[in-house]
């Protein structure tokens, strides 16, 4: 199987190829075609502009009628990837045996994802307000309450530099194309399959292939896609948050650093929130920036751990076709003894306690990959640098900290899961600048309100609302602009 | 993209090879006459040669003989006297200092008198005159400052009877930026590199040659590109690009995509050995480019990692190692921070050559390539 670079609609057939293997066998799974920096700068300069215009020339709830369509061939169908039928088992055996996620974990990426495409109707509503989708395609128009309002595009394409690791992912551009920009995927190097998935359902339901590019190969693609598109995501690590913050062109998902958070007022009853706990942290092998990396209460924290523990510890490695596995393998080779490596430097500080060590050693090393089994470990304050901690797999860290310091100590938070009701404590966390999703009650980290924004409203980062004035009589302006808006 | 079995380019026949190897062999022996004689030797090497185990002069009888020196190490060239190096066969002589690397500490450097005008001239035999006219006006977009190339490219245009002009472009503030991460201002550090050379090629100065790097040409590309114009169009005819991230996929993509019909030799080099030209790059070879080293003057070697006094078979990926056999330079058994794969002798240059030259894989994490 060959999976070719596709420039808004065109094949592209490189000289230079990455051979991806299945991580347990070293059988070759498919070859993908690498391409380069510059041409993603050519193919932005000619044809970004068009990608957009093909969305702008079809009706907006058309395209969502096609999404959703699309969301039906990828989780159902049959469709073409690599010149040969995918079908969707195919898929669940290709991701897997690449990236080392059990097959039932990615089966239920796949539902997440039909659901967002399923759904898309309802976010767009949710995620804009109630505005007409006219509006994004006219770049103006009247909202419900007759005053006009204006979004500009702030970029034809978005461009997206994804990532191996995390399948779950890509639920965060699939909205894109509704919202009439155009894709430019870098795919990540081991999971090329959603995207390509993805944008063979996309195309086979009818979204013009001018409006999605695939662009697999070095760094240097993805340091085009930044520097070249108006707007752009990138997934990656802390530096690479660094590296890009106050750029607003670049949107940076990295580590989530989610929580659960136990106030005084709920912590003497921790049992009933333990199914919450054990969820947030293990579920899809605790990949996601959503799963919980580390647990505040001000009491029974050792006890809290150990319960954590005496779920999660005793998980077991299991062949990937297994209906019951859990763990996810690191397949690049050395990556989990490095990280073990770290987890047991941490664990050497004073006031820390691996929760886990009773339930065997945690690092399991096969021939061409590692797992790492769940760890709990327990911090009696929020000071050793391990309770900052978060990993790629069901890793979690339970700290003792005094309630009235927890939001000082607690550190950036994509989502934090507050068990109390108290009033004060919840206004503060509301006010709370650097906690972004807050669940309050008994809601695992993982578990999204898809009709909520995520990590900013990507309507905010792909369009700027500005003013738009037109004099009375003046007519309406701008009809002509686009060749859907012009017929109708 | 070694070529192994039936090669599509004109495989140089065993009387030329055998022919080539001889001059080497008699090459070999004068140099060791030349830098290990007191009245011509640079103090350098007349004092190494006290720690030898063996006289080069007398035990040096082919080139397979500089085997035995231990490997040259590039360490040796940090720092001064820079005299130490020079030949006392050429005092009075002007002599030029080149250096490399020195983004952080001292750098290597190398005297030179003559031989980097001798490289160029020998290379300016290999450009075709159809894209390369003989009194046509160049612009080198590349690395200005203490550095070999600046002055070897204004005397190749001079040597054919052009004018060369030239940017300011710092290579080690641009290691610089990518080291501190700074990307925002290394893109606009290149696009400043870009503007100079945009200003120049549109002043009317009928520039139509050009060396620069793989980089920094799809960038120009993609400059003329936004203007409405191509690297043909603004009337460049032959680009001399010179970098180790050329890849047969590269050459492609800027042949068929950014060239607009200019034609491109790429070529791999440095301070060390001067400057080694490919062969013609063609669909037919897979885009393959294999570079031959100006021999006798240096020799390109592919040998095995942990035995780098074994030569690889045909095809077998080695590292590259390097010997420069001049007047003014003698390093013998270099070990680059290059691999590749060893070449069949091809017709026009009928002795080893090397292809798919990338930073070798041990050292690669550590090495900032295509920086300019």
């Amino acid at each position: 199987m060959h999976l070719q670079g596709l420039r808004f609609g065109k094949p592209y057939e490189s000289l230079e190829r990455q051979t991806l293997v299945h991580f347990l066998t070293g059988e070759t799974v498919a070859e993908v075609s690498q391409v380069g920096g510059a041409m993603v700068g050519r193919d932005l300069a000619k044809s970004a502009k068009a990608a957009r215009a093909a969305l702008m020339a079809m009706d907006p709830e058309d395209v969502v009628e096609r999404l959703q369509t699309a969301g039906n061939l990828y989780a159902l169908g049959t469709v073409e990837v690599g010149g040969v039928p995918q079908s969707p088992e195919d898929f669940v055996r290709h991701q897997s045996a690449t990236t080392g996620l059990p097959e039932n974990l990615c089966r239920a990426n796949m539902k997440k994802n039909l659901f967002v495409l399923s759904n898309m109707d309802r976010m767009l509503d949710a995620l804009s307000r109630g505005l007409s989708p006219e509006i994004f395609w006219k770049g103006y128009g009247r909202e419900h309450r007759d005053v006009i309002v204006s979004y500009q595009a702030q970029s034809p394409v978005l461009g997206l530099v994804l990532p191996s690791n995390s399948p779950g992912v890509h639920t965060l551009w699939l909205p894109v194309i509704a919202l009439g920009v155009g894709l430019m995927l870098k795919p990540g190097s081991q999971e090329p399959w959603t995207p390509y998935r993805m944008a063979a359902a996309m195309i086979e339901a009818g979204i013009p292939a001018e409006a999605i590019g695939l662009y697999p190969g070095p760094t240097d693609v993805g340091a085009a896609m930044l520097n070249g598109c108006g707007r752009s995501m990138i997934f990656g690590s802390a530096k690479t948050v660094a590296q890009y913050a106050g750029d607003p062109r670049v949107q940076v998902h990295g580590p989530g650093f989610s929580k659960i958070i136990l106030g005084d007022d709920c912590v003497d009853d921790w049992e009933k929130y333990l199914d919450v706990m054990v969820e947030s942290v293990a579920a899809n092998s605790g990949r996601g920036c959503i799963n919980t990396s580390a647990i505040y209460a001000s009491r029974h924290t050792r006890d809290i751990a150990a319960a954590i523990a005496e779920r999660i510890g005793p998980a077991e490695v299991k062949p990937p076709d297994d209906p019951e596995a859990t763990l996810a393998a690191f397949t690049v080779p050395g990556v989990a003894k490095a990280v073990w490596g770290q987890i047991e430097a941490g664990l050497a500080a004073e006031g820390v306690t691996h929760a886990t060590a009773g339930y065997g050693p945690r690092l399991e090393e096969g021939e061409t990959c590692g797992w790492l089994r769940p760890t709990v470990v327990h911090c009696s304050s929020p000071d050793p640098e391990i309770a900052k901690a978060e990993y790629m797999f069901p890793y979690v860290n339970v700290v003792e900290c005094p309630q009235e310091a927890m939001l000082e100590r607690i550190g950036p938070t994509l989502v934090g899961s507050v068990m109390t009701d108290d009033v004060e404590f919840q206004q503060k966390l509301i006010d709370c600048t650097h906690i972004d999703r807050l669940n309050f009650g008994p809601i695992p980290t993982t578990k999204l309100d898809w009709l909520q924004p995520h990590e900013g409203n990507i309507i905010d980062f792909l369009y700027r609302s500005r003013a738009l004035q037109v004099a009375a009589g003046a007519g309406e302006p701008g009809q002509a602009a686009h060749a859907h808006a012009a017929t109708t | 993209m070694a070529t192994t079995d039936q090669p599509v380019f004109e495989v140089a026949d065993d009387a030329a090879v055998k022919a080539a190897r001889e001059a080497l062999d008699a090459h070999t022996v004068e140099m060791m006459a030349w830098h290990f004689h007191p009245s011509t030797g640079c103090p350098f090497w007349l004092e190494y040669a006290q720690s030898l185990p063996f006289d080069p002069i007398t035990e040096v009888q082919c080139y397979d003989d500089l085997k035995k020196f231990p490997p040259f190490e590039d360490e040796w060239l940090r720092g001064g006297p820079v005299r130490r190096w020079a030949p006392k066969g050429l005092e009075g002589q002007p002599l030029f200092v080149f250096e490399t690397g020195g983004t952080t500490g001292i750098p290597k450097s190398r005297v030179n008198s003559r031989d980097f005008r001798t490289d160029y001239e020998m290379f300016s035999e290999t450009l075709p005159e159809e894209y390369f006219p003989k009194g046509a006006n160049w612009l080198m977009l590349g690395p200005s400052g203490p550095r070999r190339l600046r002055l070897a490219i204004e005397h190749l245009a001079q040597y054919r009877g052009g004018i060369c002009f030239c940017v300011d472009l710092d290579p080690r503030w641009v290691v610089k930026l990518i080291k501190k991460g700074w990307m925002e201002h290394l893109e606009a550090y290149k696009q400043h590199c870009i503007d100079q050379a945009i200003t120049v090629l549109e002043a009317g100065h009928d520039i139509r040659c050009m060396f620069t790097t793989p980089k920094l040409l799809e960038s120009l590309a993609l400059g003329l590109e936004k203007k409405g114009t191509t690297i043909h169009k603004a009337g460049i005819t032959g680009i001399f690009s010179g970098g180790t991230e050329f890849t047969p996929q590269w050459t492609r993509f800027a042949t068929e995509e950014l060239l607009d019909g200019a034609y491109m030799t790429p070529t791999y080099g440095n301070t060390l050995m001067g400057l080694a030209a490919s062969r013609p790059v063609t669909p037919a070879d897979g885009y393959t480019i294999a570079y031959y080293a100006p021999q006798p003057r240096a020799v390109i070697e592919l040998v095995e990692f942990e035995d780098t006094n074994s030569i690889v078979p045909y095809g077998g990926t080695g590292r590259v190692k390097l010997t420069t056999l001049t007047k003014e330079t003698f390093v013998p058994g270099f070990l680059e921070r290059d691999e590749g794969e060893r070449e069949k002798p091809y017709a026009k240059y009928p002795w080893d050559g090397v292809s798919g030259v990338r930073p070798f894989h041990e050292l690669a994490s550590a090495t900032t390539v295509g920086v300019y």
